[in-house]
């Protein structure tokens, strides 16, 4: 029993595949990437007395740029646009300025984007030393933006969009070729006078629509159940919903052309998702991991996503702002969707594909 | 029309699945092509149906449109009603609703579908699912009926209903072409193509094939003795023994009357021995059982 279990484990590379790729990913996930912590926050400082304020800042405050001819509505459209996440706007240097080496006082709003819930947390904990050890004199004033009561679900419910989106696109999409497949039904198709772009077409589009309507019911859920603030654009997170959702769709069929049936679709979709759902600042946020593990996160299409999501419905940032994601799911979205239906021209075509299931049967057959 | 194959020859890797094999399909006829597990089958018809491509030969068949195939795991949807697998299929080779409505009718009340209409097809019992899935196939008139095993596993009732289809398909023109591993049902095929091991092993009206037997055939009732073990099978009850030409009057024994009796080779005889004359020649290395 024991000995038969083995030989069939070892005759299953991916679930073989599966057990050591597994841990190694959890302890990457876990060991690094997964933390709430966030150790640096970079910042913006603007405002006439910028340079000074800058200079005042402790870690964990990380000046990345001073701009002392900009304001506080630039301060803001940086913050909406998601360039930065904390940003301190200064006020001019008060007039009763002393002399005798005493810096006269300043004042400072710190602008905080309440949509990145653990950098706006840690800002306002940062804040809290920061206000205490400041010079004498120095008045400030923290301001959280989009999310002011730092509602977890204002940052969940966009996340939880884009998860819909990925799973429904990934897993249902490739357990419905697959399905066709174990039912043998993929052969009949193949003979039916369909061309190979009605099929993929077919198969696709009634899990499109679905993925669209689990989006709107959920987006709608949570503005209305937890008051999430939709301020941006719809189109502008329709067309996001639409690039991604290409990419999710050609991953679910890429997947299904490569499995012969459920089980191992549903394995490969799982081992697609996980690390998505990990590494995509869904959960942890991106930089609070260390960059040998951030720039995986940067690879996959569900962060750009995210970014989208966030962006458009909590800061409501335009499409000009966010438009590197935007990019980058196109790209990789025709990437992936072209090479799928390639596959799936192939598998449909005379004696193309794999060739598995009946092909390799029949083969199986006369070797016998 | 005269569909089918011309020395038609087909390679999985290094196995050479079907060796120049050719078969004529005209309208109107059933041909059948049997053979046992592993012949050739399934691969010839796949040929046809244009879903594997030939190494060589010449494959004749009409353009998909115009093609009924009924692939052996049957094709038909488990999670889709009766119905609603014909009407799919309807709308994909384009006919007209109403006609198609009227033929379906036809058919399903024929073959004692027509109760089970609104079943899943995956809840049918396996010789309600081959008829369905051999109605599916024939239900837009196709010019050329590729039916892979459509009565394998199927009781002797459902059978019937078979090839009730099967022989209205033909007689409103198509060409079929099918498999069956049973050499009984096979006589009811006008025309036969027998395959063992890719290859030709013989062709003609069942019939022909029957009375091309060379040597005799005789029926014992109990096991033959070892000498004769290499060409003798079992059959029912009893025992066959064949007795090839070449050796008839020289190394035989004479047959003992009271224990063999001379029988004319039916199709099942002529096909095994057409199966064992080959491995006499030293070609395929299995015994038909």
């Amino acid at each position: 029993m024991i000995v038969k279990e083995f030989r069939q484990v070892r005759r299953d590379h991916r679930t073989l595949g599966m057990m050591i790729f597994m841990p190694i990913l959890m302890l990457i996930v876990f060991g690094y990437a997964a933390s709430f912590d966030v150790k640096t926050i970079p910042v913006e400082v603007v405002g006439p007395t910028a340079d000074r304020i800058a200079g005042l800042l402790p870690t964990p405050f990380k000046v990345e740029k001073v701009d002392a001819a900009a304001g506080r509505s630039e301060a803001e459209i940086a913050l909406r646009d998601g360039d930065f996440a904390v940003a301190f706007v200064t006020g001019p240097a008060s007039s009763g300025a002393t002399g005798g080496g005493q810096p006269a006082p300043v004042a400072a709003t710190v602008l905080v984007d309440g949509s990145q819930l653990f950098i706006a947390t840690a800002t306002r904990a940062a804040y809290a030393i920061f206000a205490q050890k400041a010079p004498a004199g120095t008045s400030l004033k923290l301001e959280i933006l989009f999310n002011p009561a730092l509602e977890t679900s204002a940052m969940m419910v966009p996340g939880l969009a884009a998860m819909i989106l990925l799973f429904v696109g990934t897993i249902i999409t490739s357990l419905g070729v697959v399905r066709e497949r174990q039912a043998g039904t993929l052969e009949q198709l193949a003979v039916m006078p369909f061309r190979p772009r009605d099929v993929f077409v077919g198969k696709i589009a009634p899990y499109f629509l679905v993925a669209a309507v689990d989006m709107t019911v959920v987006i709608l859920a949570g503005m209305l159940l937890f008051d999430v603030p939709f301020r941006g654009s719809v189109l502008a997170l329709g067309l996001g919903a639409l690039l991604f959702l290409f990419v999710t769709l050609g991953i679910g069929v890429m997947i299904s052309s490569v499995s012969d049936n459920q089980g191992q679709a549903i394995q490969l979709a799982l081992m697609t998702l996980l690390p998505q759902v990990m590494l995509s600042g869904l959960i942890f946020p991106l930089s609070s991991m260390p960059p040998g593990v951030r720039w995986i996160g940067y690879l996959l299409p569900l962060t750009y996503f995210v970014d989208i999501a966030r962006g458009v419905m909590l800061r409501g940032a335009p499409i000009s702002a966010l438009w590197p994601s935007y990019v980058y799911l196109a790209v990789i979205g025709g990437a992936v969707f072209g090479a799928a239906t390639m596959r799936f021209r192939a598998f449909l075509a005379p004696g193309g594909g794999r060739g598995r299931g009946a092909g390799e049967r029949s083969a199986g057959d006369a070797a016998r | 029309m005269n569909w089918g194959v011309s020395e038609l020859t087909v390679t999985f890797g290094d196995t050479v699945a079907l060796d120049r094999v050719s078969l004529n399909a005209p309208s109107g006829r059933v041909t059948g092509v049997v053979g046992g597990d592993g012949a050739g089958k399934t691969t010839l018809l796949r040929c046809l149906a244009g879903v594997v491509k030939p190494a060589a030969g010449e494959v004749r068949s009409p353009p998909r449109e115009r093609m009924g195939y009924l692939s052996a795991k049957s094709g038909t949807y488990p999670d889709l009603s009766v119905e609603e697998n014909l009407s799919f299929s309807a709308q994909a080779y384009g006919m007209p609703t109403a006609e198609a409505r009227v033929r379906t009718e036809e058919l399903l009340q024929r073959t004692g579908l027509a109760y089970a209409r609104a079943r899943l097809a995956g809840q049918l019992s396996g010789g309600m699912r081959q008829k369905l899935g051999v109605v599916r196939a024939m239900l837009h008139r196709p010019e050329l009926l590729v039916l892979d095993e459509p009565t394998t596993g199927i009781d002797p009732v459902s059978r019937a209903d078979l090839w009730w289809l099967i022989a209205r398909a033909a007689a409103e023109g198509a060409a079929v072409v099918l498999t069956t591993a049973y050499l009984d049902e096979a006589e009811r095929a006008s025309w036969l193509l027998a395959l063992d091991d890719g290859q030709t092993l013989a062709q003609g009206t069942p019939e022909d094939i029957a009375s091309s037997v060379k040597g005799t055939i005789h029926r014992a009732d109990q096991r033959p003795t070892a000498d004769v073990a290499t060409r003798s099978w079992r059959r029912a009850a009893t025992w066959r023994i064949w007795t090839p030409p070449a050796t008839e009057a020289m190394t035989m024994p004479a047959p003992d009357p009271a224990q063999w009796e001379l029988v004319r080779p039916d199709l099942t005889d002529a096909v095994t021995v057409a199966a064992l004359a080959r491995e006499a020649a030293g070609h395929g290395g299995r015994r038909p059982a």
